[in-house]
């Protein structure tokens, strides 16, 4: 189902915690909320889930704004980030749970709940009390129990960050295959623009309880719509020109040396980070309008460095691809 | 993961050459804990066990009105339950479990309500921890006062021309003073939830303190109403502090004689108030005897207790 957000707002006492913002999610689509702690992602969500007040405006999902609906009349389910398994119920019963409110008979929500296991192929371990589980099981058990009665859309309080990180990628792999195959409107909470990259249709970068961008990962990370979303997506270097405005330029377009072009500055190393595929060499320069020495940072292929290595404290020319850059409009 | 391979792997090789030392480091490190333990041990042994086995075997003992005897007799656990296998009415052993057993549930029953309660407020609707602290204090008012003083307040309050029979008179509710207020079932049953109450707020709040209000939530997002949040959530979590607190009543109010005595006007009859009068006379192998009789009934109260709590998960 769609979700709308219109002027969505949160105040606690003076402090304006989400600040009037508005978002259209469409049916199906895998959003996550991204932004660094205290920007107003999960606020929203939990606005959205009915967890929360809303100061004013509205969360329309589908056909009606809920207003004060509990989160079951609204057709969401929420899972949260300490997963919040009740720890005297075993998985099968923990999945159980909405249909045992519901009023659904034990044979019944017994054979629904372990449906819901298989697809997160939990069943084996339906016996188990969540103490006896992993962290990565307990996800499962937990995605289960949210799935269970059937939400239309799916609200995940940073789902990942508990995880260590093979199993992250793992998880985040199979949050996606079940998506798709349910087809629900997932709505994913988080810090790491890794996770939202590989995840999302749609990436809203939060700051200050304000949206900065909502826009496919793609146009997020070629077109940053400021200078806060160049820096907190990562890859980027944010340059001030002469006449005082900003371009984003992605670290991997910086071009060193003789390559460097007529924009270029000198520039001093100082940091090599050898990642395998490429090389990450830190810089600092002069005369990019800021105050002080300008911190920027050149992804270097690993032949081309190699062809050419650099050491600490070396200065070279750095410039970069004029049609890499792009123009930040704040 | 790693945080707990790595360590592992640090040790394996020094483990063969130090192997010894190592085992004797542990066994001084087990000897120590064995000392710090001992205290605790000792006075525990020496102040409760051994007073308890003197029980006993003094209630295997007779006793003539001079002297108690050292002999082996079955003779006071026959007379407790003198009578007691006639047919017809019950004898006086019965009867007077009957009625502690009464005051136990009763008082059960309400410190129970009434504890759960104000935990549950304490625990989930005050929300800054220096004000649960002062609810707590305050909780604890009662206990600044002996226990006599306690329940002789009651007699101005309760009394034939007491406050609340002055009051409702001269309001013109009733024409003739209450009887039952004071010396009376009711009068015992309200002094015992007035001092156990706050036996079962401390272990309810406790667990209650302990549930991550996620699962509130969890439960909330499920789709349930306040009630089957309450039954399916917080009355499973909470049960161990409900065993812990039903466990200090029930062996509080079954002990008891001075409470049932004194807001009784010594005219009901207690299993502990056998004890202490037989105690009194110099029955001493007479009331071992029925405090073993006590001390069985009140175990078999606890194991059927702790069943009860524990079934409740199969459910």
């Amino acid at each position: 189902m769609d979700v709308e957000l219109i002027r969505l707002t949160k105040r606690y006492g003076n402090t304006v915690a989400v600040d009037g913002i508005d978002l259209k999610i469409r049916s199906g689509a895998y959003c996550c909320l991204l932004g660094p702690s205290g920007c107003g992602k999960t606020t929203t969500l939990r606005m959205i889930g009915g967890h929360e007040t809303v100061s004013s405006g509205d969360v329309v999902i589908g056909p009606r704004a809920v207003g004060d609906a509990a989160p079951a009349e609204r057709g969401t389910a929420m899972m949260f980030q300490s997963y919040a398994l009740f720890p005297h119920l075993d998985c099968r019963d923990n999945v159980a749970f909405s249909l045992k409110m519901r009023g659904v008979g034990k044979v019944e929500r017994r054979a629904r709940a372990m449906a819901m296991l298989d697809l997160v192929q939990m069943a084996h371990l339906a016996e188990r009390m969540p103490a006896q589980l992993s962290g990565g099981q307990q996800q499962r058990v937990a995605l289960a129990r949210a799935l269970v009665t059937g939400p239309k859309v799916l609200l995940l309080d940073e789902p990942l960050s508990a995880l260590d990180p093979f199993l992250r990628v793992r998880m985040r792999t199979e949050l996606k295959r079940i998506q798709a195959e349910l087809g629900l409107t997932f709505i994913h909470v988080t810090h790491s623009q890794e996770e939202a990259m590989a995840l999302s249709d749609l990436v809203v970068v939060m700051n200050g309880g304000r949206i900065e961008q909502a826009a496919d990962p793609r146009t997020v990370f070629e077109r940053p719509a400021s200078a806060f979303v160049a820096r907190f997506i990562g890859g980027h270097n944010v340059v001030r020109l002469p006449d005082a405005s900003e371009i984003a330029v992605r670290a991997d377009r910086m071009r060193l040396g003789p390559e460097a072009g007529a924009q270029a500055v000198p520039a001093r190393v100082v940091s090599i980070e050898y990642q395998g595929t490429s090389v990450h060499v830190g810089f600092e320069a002069d005369g990019l309008g800021g105050p002080g020495p300008a911190a920027l940072t050149a992804i270097v292929d690993d032949g081309a460095y190699a062809a050419r290595p650099l050491a600490l404290g070396q200065t070279v020319p750095l410039g970069w691809d004029e049609a890499a850059a792009h123009r930040l409009t704040a | 993961m790693t945080d707990a391979v790595l360590p592992a792997l640090a040790e394996a090789p020094a483990v063969p050459a130090a192997a010894a030392s190592l085992t004797a480091k542990t066994r001084r490190r087990r000897a120590l804990a064995y000392v710090q333990a001992a205290p605790m041990a000792f006075v525990f042994g020496f102040f409760f066990l051994v007073p308890l086995l003197l029980t006993l075997m003094v209630s295997f003992w007779a006793y003539n009105e001079y002297e108690i005897i050292p002999a082996f007799t079955l003779q006071n656990y026959v007379d407790v339950f003198e009578g007691c296998l006639d047919t017809g009415n019950a004898c006086t052993t019965l009867r007077t479990y009957l009625s502690t057993l009464k005051f136990c549930a009763l008082t059960w029953v309400f410190t129970l309500l009434i504890g759960f309660t104000v935990a549950y407020f304490v625990a989930f609707h005050v929300r800054s921890r220096n004000v649960q602290m002062v609810l707590f204090l305050v909780c604890t008012i009662p206990f600044w006062t002996s226990n006599v003083i306690r329940m002789i307040s009651w007699i101005p309050l309760l009394g034939r021309n007491g406050l609340v029979n002055d009051t409702l008179m001269g309001m013109g509710l009733i024409a003739r003073p209450i009887e039952g207020l004071l010396y009376s079932d009711f009068s015992v049953v309200l002094a015992f939830v007035h001092l156990n109450t706050v036996f079962m707020i401390v272990p309810i709040f406790n667990s209650m303190a302990r549930i991550d209000r996620a699962l509130i939530e969890a439960a909330y997002d499920s789709g349930a109403t306040g009630w089957q949040t309450l039954w399916n959530v917080v009355i499973p979590l909470a049960k161990p502090g409900i065993a812990i607190g039903s466990i200090f009543v029930v062996t509080l109010v079954m002990g008891d004689f001075v409470t049932v005595g004194v807001m009784g006007g010594q005219q009901i009859a207690s299993v502990g108030k056998i004890i202490q009068v037989q105690m009194s006379a110099l029955q001493l192998p007479a009331a071992a005897a029925n405090a073993v009789v006590l001390l069985g009934a009140v175990m078999l109260m606890i194991v059927a207790m702790t069943r009860l709590i524990d079934l409740r998960k199969e459910l």
